[in-house]
């Protein structure tokens, strides 16, 4: 089987470039140069370098014991991308596309973000290398993660709010693509998923790969084998195609995507493309599952998780659900709000609501699992950004 | 084939062209018609309705709300369809829908040619479709008849140019500028650039927009291009006039007057 898109960004079906004509020679540009550095044993160590020195990694794999106990069923090892540099996977990527642009020459960078990891992250390599940085987030979003906002400005980078649309991630990446149009020469836009018009999909997926790599050989050298199943929380589908991605071509590593389930199965009222809604069609440069109505036109969405909210999802994700390789679930608001609170008071970790959602359905399927079976749940983020919100809605 | 003939019937009278834009359904569908009417009264080359789309990353801000107040009024590709039936009984001017591909791609592309085809449509423009992912919707459009303009812009290699002049028909729309679409006080050099070099591909008409606001804009892009477009302008007037029972009567004086008096 082959995990690796065809040379216009296609896997199956799903993926390609859908972007007006402007973009198109700086995709390819971009293109070109992400395949110069991908096999570039000078950018792979520099790139090592700073996920080591500057964020961290690796991540620990940590055997969350008591909530094992507590479930009674498969042992859960959890990846704690919480632990990285800015609390959240997004800083693998933003440090790998950060190196990249200085590469290219650019000295603008433009991000978009949902829960604000990614505007964080980016506005942190960005400092480290002094680049002027521009982040746009939906007004909505700057609400509830209000104390992201803040940790932006305070790393020097511009956000600007989007009050078009649902105020979330799809309306931010619009006036992101928007603002590069616009740009092109000099800004390089650094997305945040899986997600747009080839080669992000590709390079985002290889940049977190390392947290799939890493939790490889961690389990081996924990418990002599690979686990039996992973599991992570699916938005765009970064942190999670990065776990999944070095374990794919292992029969019997089964995985589950687990999407935002919001208040309820209605359309408008969640954020699971895999759900009721979901066609295959084109949003924001790629072809994939997308929540819209009949005529084409995307559905509003809701989630808990700023991270989560969103109508789209990566390519990749299109092709592995089709193809039956990864299992797509979804948990709801009130799911992902209870694993918050219980992987806080059982292991001492509290994680991003984002996160929680992948914790959700751990703690709905170990007890039917036997304990000689493990589980890895990628902690894609912690959860200080969510504190004030979870505080509110639990008053 | 209305946009080939009118494109020669141009040259014949060694005239240059207008494309004005409007967005169905902005106001309502009913004043959509009236301002088809309106325009081609004037003497459009071709008009261009823009089908609504609930997420135009390629449009400005003036094109975006014209686009939110269009979807308000609850309506598909199908309604615009019956629209254009409506109008061909009125007028032959060329009428070309301008789209962003999902609504297409979920009407179903092979009887989205059959039904445009039936209603009158002469082709089509997809914003964020490009030549490479354009090959079976090129096809179907061809089978039946119909139009597929591309765009090119300042940024397009060579290369892209010539795969642009393999595809494209009807005519080729240049980007003035790297950009969204909107008004813009001065108009940029790089359209004449680009036109000159689609020029060595390609012998269709070339037609500049995005930015295009005034007479003067107009009578600059008509030395150098075949036509010249009018979109975030015209669209801003409909939206300042939306609820003016005047509302047709004051587009076209302003469209006409967007044309250089000489
Ligand atoms: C902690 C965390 N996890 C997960 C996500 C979802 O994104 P993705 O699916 O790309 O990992 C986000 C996005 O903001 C996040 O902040």
């Amino acid at each position: 089987m082959n995990f690796q898109p065809n040379e216009r960004g296609y896997w199956g079906e799903f993926g390609g470039r859908f972007v007006p004509e402007t973009l198109m020679s700086p995709l390819e540009e971009l293109t070109s140069a992400y395949f110069a550095i991908r096999d570039d044993s000078e950018f792979q160590a520099e790139f090592l370098n700073l996920l080591q020195d500057f964020s961290g990694r690796p991540t620990p794999l940590f055997y969350a014991k008591r909530l094992s106990e507590t479930l009674g069923g498969a042992k859960i090892y959890l990846k704690r991308e919480d632990l990285g540099h800015t609390g959240s996977h997004k800083i693998n990527n933003a440090i790998g596309q950060v190196l990249l642009a200085k590469r290219m020459g650019k000295k603008r960078i433009i991000a978009e973000t949902g829960a604000g990891q990614h505007g964080v992250a980016t506005a942190t390599v960005c400092a480290l290398f002094g680049l002027e940085c521009v982040v746009y987030m939906g007004t909505e979003d700057m609400r509830r993660q209000e104390l992201n906002v803040f940790r932006m400005r305070l790393l020097g980078a511009e956000v600007r709010g989007v009050d078009s649309g649902s105020k979330t991630l799809k309306d931010a990446i619009n006036e992101a693509l928007r603002d590069w149009v616009t740009n092109v020469d000099t800004t390089y836009y650094l997305l945040g998923s899986a997600l747009g018009p080839h080669p992000y999909p590709l390079m985002v997926r290889d940049f977190q790969s390392h947290i799939g790599k890493e939790a490889r050989q961690q389990i081996l050298e924990k418990e002599g084998r690979l686990p039996d199943l992973l599991v992570a929380c699916v938005g765009g589908g970064s942190n999670s195609i990065g776990l999944f991605h070095p374990f794919l071509q292992d029969e019997n590593v089964q995985m589950i995507g687990v999407e935002a389930g919001g208040k309820s199965s209605k359309l408008g009222e969640h954020a699971a493309r895999f759900m009721e809604g979901g066609k295959v069609g084109v949003l924001q440069g790629t072809k994939s599952y997308l929540l819209q109505d009949d005529r084409g036109n995307i559905s509003l969405t809701h989630s808990i998780s700023a991270g989560l909210d969103y109508a789209s999802i990566g390519p990749e994700h299109a092709y592995l659900h089709d193809l039956g390789r990864v299992e797509y679930v979804s948990a709801n608001d009130e799911e992902a709000l209870k694993a918050f609170q219980t992987l806080s008071q059982t292991e001492g970790i509290i994680p991003a609501l984002e996160s929680s959602h992948g914790i959700a359905h751990a703690i709905k399927i170990a007890p039917e699992m036997s304990p000689n079976e493990i589980m890895v749940v990628n902690l894609s983020g912690r959860g200080d950004k969510d504190v004030n919100q979870v505080q509110e809605m639990l008053a | 084939m209305r946009i080939q003939n009118k494109f020669s019937q141009l040259k014949t009278n060694q005239t240059k062209g207008f494309i004005p834009f409007i967005t169905a359904g902005d106001p309502d569908l009913k004043q959509t018609k009236e301002l088809i009417l309106a325009l081609a009264r004037i003497d459009s080359t071709v008009i261009e309705l823009g089908v609504p789309f609930s997420d135009p990353m390629a449009d400005g801000v003036v094109i975006q709300k014209a686009s939110e107040r269009a979807l308000k009024n609850n309506f598909g590709i199908a309604e615009i369809f019956d629209l254009v039936k409506d109008v061909r009984k009125e007028t032959q001017v060329p009428i070309i829908l301008f789209s962003y591909f999902n609504p297409l791609l979920q009407y179903g592309l092979e009887k989205l040619c059959a039904d445009a085809k039936d209603a009158g449509v002469d082709g089509f423009l997809v914003t964020d479709l490009v030549p490479e992912e354009a090959e079976d919707f090129s096809n179907l459009l061809k089978k039946h008849d119909l139009d597929m303009i591309f765009l090119i812009a300042p940024t397009s290699s060579d290369e892209r140019l010539k795969m642009v002049a393999e595809r494209a028909s009807g005519f080729i729309y240049a980007v003035s500028r790297t950009g969204v679409t909107g008004a813009r006080e001065t108009t940029s050099q790089s359209a004449e650039i680009l036109v000159n070099r689609m020029r060595q591909f390609s012998d269709l008409p070339i037609a500049v927009g995005f930015g295009i606001s005034t007479a003067d804009q107009v009578a600059e892009t008509w030395k150098y291009a075949d036509a010249a477009v009018v979109g975030s302008a015209i669209v801003r007037e409909i939206e300042k006039f939306g609820s003016d029972e005047k509302l047709v009567e004051k587009i076209e004086d302003f469209a006409g007057n967007l044309l250089p008096k000489n």
